[in-house]
């Protein structure tokens, strides 16, 4: 593994090779000294185009707590802002040894196009593409639903397992969401079977045609006809409902009618049943506080999660040899 | 010289002694921890201990032994393809104040034993840490010695050693194979099968 840039790429065993390799560094982080001297030497840049807190805080505890240097490139208050093209930048990066990059970026593919392009030699980690992908993510909520419903017992970290058999339901924002947009693919790898709730006009072209995903347009329809083993709440973006012809749902309530999950619904759902949301939520519009504060929510345990599924993609990518170009 | 240095009950013998020895040294087995290093160093610090709970009944075999990846801590990671990681357990009391036996399949170069130290320094700090092997083949490149050792087995450097354990490999032997003068040709035709890091 040269790159981690989506998941639509990402092989079966190289998906359960990071999961697994995420169980030994979660481990690691139950420690008093959660410090490892694994990427000592090596420089991580992380490069955001975007405001996020969250994903770079991630990124950043994961890149230290295995010695490697951080560098935080973020747009404002840099050249980015002064109009730098995205090569130039990659050329600095490169002239100052970024052995990795992470990127977060506003257009789709930017990722790909950092790794591709020839401009550096650093490995790529895709933090968030536009509306395409953002695999870390996830490969941090397939952790997440691993540990809770494969794991237990002797083997709390389940490893070398997929996901085979579990359903889960994606509900909200899928035509905008590169949550989604990584999720889809890597359950289906995992052998998940994937639900899909959302208004119609939230649904990407095409994805109610196919045959290997249910869709639905209420989540009541969803919980009626599935059993489901974990539900994830897509954050309604609304800087990115109010854009152009905005008007993709008449109105917040109504959405929250339709597809919030709140401790109605969530009693509607098998018992064993997870609650997960990438965040930042939106307490009230797509989950309600009882829903958010439930003991099945697995959102704050998410988070924790993410640092030890970084820490191992740094670690795959990284750790062993160059490979030969 | 190839063939098979120790069969099982070599081995048994072997595991025996260094049992009896640990507790000579240590004067009973007051705070003794055994630590196995992955892959076969684990079984071997399960037997030792358990040896050790035979002789003293007072240790208890399972709760003071465990295993130490050192993946994270060697200083060849670049030279090689990414490896994967190894569970490190540890007895639930900690390792502060313990005397900890290492305990690894083939002693070769020194360089696992001195990821191990930097693993353990990381993990808390043991009153001593001894170090048992199987088989010491020689060919140090750090300063490093081995307290306990099962039998010492000079070889050529080209040479390779391999130890199969029941728990692992289904059978309990150490071969030898490759020469010194041939040394290349016979490592590459040697099957992918269990291999230990003997080089390592």
């Amino acid at each position: 593994m040269r790159h981690l840039l989506d998941t639509d790429t990402l092989a079966r065993e190289d998906a359960i090779r990071i999961l697994d390799t995420a169980g030994q560094m979660a481990a690691t982080q139950e420690r008093e000294m959660r410090k490892l001297p694994t990427l000592r030497g090596r420089t991580v840049v992380n490069l955001f185009f975007e405001d996020s807190t969250r994903t770079r805080i991630s990124f950043e505890a994961a890149a230290k707590r295995l010695s490697a240097d951080v560098i935080n490139f973020s747009a404002k208050g840099s050249s980015l802002s002064k109009g730098e093209s995205l090569k130039d930048t990659a050329l600095t990066l490169q002239a100052m040894g970024a052995d990795a990059v992470v990127v977060r970026h506003w257009a789709s593919g930017a990722a790909h196009r950092l790794a591709h392009s020839g401009w550096m030699h650093g490995h790529v980690l895709n933090a968030g593409d536009g509306t395409h992908q953002h695999p870390t993510q996830a490969l941090l909520d397939a952790f997440t639903m691993r540990r809770h419903l494969v794991g237990g017992g002797k083997d709390p970290a389940a490893t070398g397992k997929a996901l085979e058999g579990l359903t889960f339901a994606i509900v909200g924002d899928i035509l905008h969401s590169r949550v989604a947009g990584s999720n889809i693919p890597l359950l289906r790898t995992l052998g998940a079977n994937v639900v899909v709730v959302a208004p119609p006009t939230l649904l990407p072209y095409g994805m109610a045609q196919r045959s290997d995903i249910a869709v639905h347009h209420t989540l009541d329809e969803a919980i009626e006809a599935h059993d489901l083993d974990g539900i994830m709440m897509l954050r309604v973006q609304r800087e990115r409902m109010t854009g152009g012809g905005s008007g993709f749902f008449p109105s917040p309530e109504e959405y929250t009618r339709l597809f919030g999950l709140d401790g109605e619904r969530l009693r509607r759902m098998p018992d064993h049943a997870i609650i997960l949301h990438p965040g930042p939520m939106n307490r009230g519009l797509e989950i309600s506080a009882e829903a958010a504060d439930h003991p099945r929510s697995v959102i704050v345990e998410q988070v924790s999660n993410g640092v030890a599924v970084r820490m191992a993609a740094l670690y795959l990518l990284l750790a062993g040899e160059e490979a030969p170009e | 010289m190839t063939g098979t240095v120790l069969g099982a009950p070599d081995m048994t013998r072997a595991l025996t002694r260094i049992a009896h020895e640990i507790l000579e040294r240590n004067e009973g087995h007051e705070s003794l921890v055994i630590l196995g290093i992955p892959t076969r160093g684990v079984p071997l610090a399960h037997r030792l201990a358990t040896r050790i709970a035979d002789v003293e009944p007072g240790f208890d075999a399972d709760a003071n032994c465990g295993a130490l990846d050192i993946t994270m801590y060697r200083d060849d990671l670049h030279r090689q393809p990414t490896r994967a990681i190894g569970e490190t357990t540890l007895p639930d009391a900690g390792i502060d104040g313990a005397t900890i036996v290492l305990v690894d399949d083939v002693f070769h170069t020194g360089r696992t034993i001195r990821a191990a130290l930097d693993a353990i320094k990381d993990l808390g700090r043991p009153r001593a840490v001894q170090l048992a092997v199987l088989v010491d083949r020689g060919h140090r490149e750090l300063p490093i010695r081995a307290d306990f050792v099962g039998k010492n087995l000079p070889t050529a450097k080209t040479e390779r050693v391999d130890v199969h354990l029941e728990e692992i490999d289904g059978v309990d032997e150490v071969l030898i194979s490759g020469t010194g003068s041939k040394g290349a040709t016979s490592q590459d035709s040697s099957s992918p099968s269990p291999v230990s890091e003997a080089g390592a």
